[in-house]
């Protein structure tokens, strides 16, 4: 009991902080603008003439490459910068209280900005008819990317009290994870493989770790235990390394 | 009642913290004095939890922090040095959550951080931004957020730094009114607070302890019964002992 309040208690401290300066504003803004941009310009989402949201979703993993890191370098760099760490590492509350407080306040966060993208599916729906099952799919396929993004980004959020780096070096680990198994680059790779001696495994592999593969398998409308354990693995464990991190750098 | 057993700590080469060991019991107020980068900084830090020992503890009202972290920070009120607030909350909201943290709910919460205003005086300034306070009042509110809870302990960082002078007596004043019923530790540079405020001082220089006694009792260590004497006798041998090996 004491766990889930202190946990509470953070997260509703950290998600009113997002709100308490402009940052969260220009976030949602952007964000919308730039989802909006991509699907129906670039997208051609009227063009294509079709009740579904692939148009809006194909974006997604691009658009949150560049924002969540942005949403997440502040949950530690800030605490760090402005001494308030010292504060609250001195309460009676655990570091993984912490690290789950402000991990959860970030990704309601990023989940509002999602939920404010409604008006493209009520377009859809006044357009056409889609598989409302496949576009919730997406929805929720969309929420979990985020949620993976996020927990790269808390992680080098505690490793510095220098918000750029940390923002630099979550956008450089999502990169990896996000090219290690897009189509064009592991096309590129296994040709390469194969002229190197048949490690097309060791390329399948490594597209695996990535987010892509699993992203991709929601957005076609099944959500299998399979990719839920993926994200489930890899939050858990960025999480998880967070807390070492945090362990190991006490008031550096 | 605050044991503190033996106490080092390293980073790396550098042992800046060499077996320190005091005890302190409740309606003491103990000054902790020393020159910058002696260690009493680094020592608060352990016995609040914040840092962990390389060896030794802080025994917290009979919790272990080493052992017992979390029962050990329920008894603690900590002011850190530099005074840390969440500078977008405003004084109420940050006072609130520190209640929740500090186990309150609902109308007991509520009622925790006017309290906590009130003693701070804070009143004036209740609803404003915290980041737009000026130093003094960001002070106040991190001394609030210490006593909240009312703890039977409690550890200062140079409460009184870059305060002004009306302001330094407020918050004399207000740790005067709580030492009756508490154990509290303050640091300080100022050698006239110790006076006016610690019923025991102790001087600790390259992080060992080099007096330990009440103000009447240093103060007679040197001819000129000057505090500032017998602080500078203590710290600056061990200075220069340590520049020249």
């Amino acid at each position: 009991m004491d766990f889930t309040r202190n946990t509470k208690a953070i997260f509703k401290r950290e998600l009113q902080s997002y709100f308490e300066s402009p940052v969260a504003y220009v976030f949602l803004v952007v964000f919308l603008m730039l989802t909006a941009f991509l699907t129906f310009a670039v997208g051609r989402f009227y063009e294509n003439g079709q009740a579904d949201l692939r148009a809006f979703f194909f974006w997604h993993p691009w658009v949150y490459l560049i924002l969540v890191p942005a949403a997440a370098m502040r949950l530690w760099s800030e605490e760090r910068r402005a001494g308030t760490i010292e504060l609250l590492l001195t309460m009676p509350i655990t570091v993984s209280q912490a690290i789950l407080g402000k991990f959860l306040a970030a990704w309601a966060f990023l989940t509002i900005a999602l939920a404010l993208t409604f008006p493209v599916l009520l377009t859809t729906l006044y357009l056409g008819e889609p598989d409302v099952g496949v576009a919730l799919a997406g929805y929720f396929g969309s929420f979990l990317l985020a949620g993976a993004y996020l927990s790269v980004g808390i992680l080098t959020s505690a490793m510095t009290r220098n918000q750029v780096i940390s923002f630099v070096i979550s956008v450089v680990i999502c990169l990896f994870l996000l090219l290690a198994g897009w189509p064009p680059v592991t096309d590129f790779l296994i040709r390469v493989a194969q002229d190197h001696g048949h490690l097309e495994w060791l390329v399948q592999g490594v597209a695996s770790f990535s987010f892509m593969p699993h992203y991709e398998s929601i957005q076609r409308g099944v959500i299998s235990l399979r990719d839920l354990a993926y994200y489930a693995s890899l939050i858990i464990f960025m999480v998880f390394a967070t807390h070492l991190v945090l362990d190991s750098r006490k008031a550096a | 009642m605050l044991e503190i057993k033996d106490l080092h700590k390293r980073f790396g080469a550098l042992h800046a913290v060499r077996g320190v060991s005091f005890t302190v019991n409740r309606g003491e107020v103990l000054g902790f004095l020393g020159p910058n980068g002696a260690g009493k900084s680094t020592t608060m830090r352990m016995i609040t939890g914040f840092l962990p020992p390389t060896s030794g503890t802080a025994v917290v009202n009979g919790h272990d922090v080493v052992a017992d972290p979390i029962a050990a920070k329920k008894e603690i009120g900590y002011l850190p040095e530099n005074a840390p607030v969440y500078g977008e909350m405003t004084v109420v909201n940050f006072l609130r959550f520190a209640a929740e943290i500090r186990g309150y709910s609902g109308a007991e919460r509520a009622r925790r951080a006017d309290a906590a205003i009130e003693n701070a005086r804070l009143e004036s300034v209740r609803n404003q931004t915290i980041g737009t306070l000026s130093k003094g009042y960001k002070q106040r509110t991190c001394f609030a957020q210490a006593i909240l809870h009312d703890p039977p302990i409690l550890i200062m960082d140079e409460p009184t730094d870059g305060l002004d002078p009306n302001q330094k007596q407020v918050v004399r004043s207000m740790i005067r009114n709580m030492a009756e019923r508490k154990v509290i530790v303050v640091s300080t540079h100022i050698l006239e607070e110790v006076e006016a405020l610690c019923t025991r001082a102790i001087i600790i220089s390259s992080g060992k302890i080099v007096a330990n006694g009440t103000p009447a009792e240093l103060k007679s260590r040197n001819p000129s019964g000057r505090l500032e004497d017998v602080f500078r006798d203590l710290t600056l041998g061990e200075e220069t002992l340590r520049k020249s090996t």
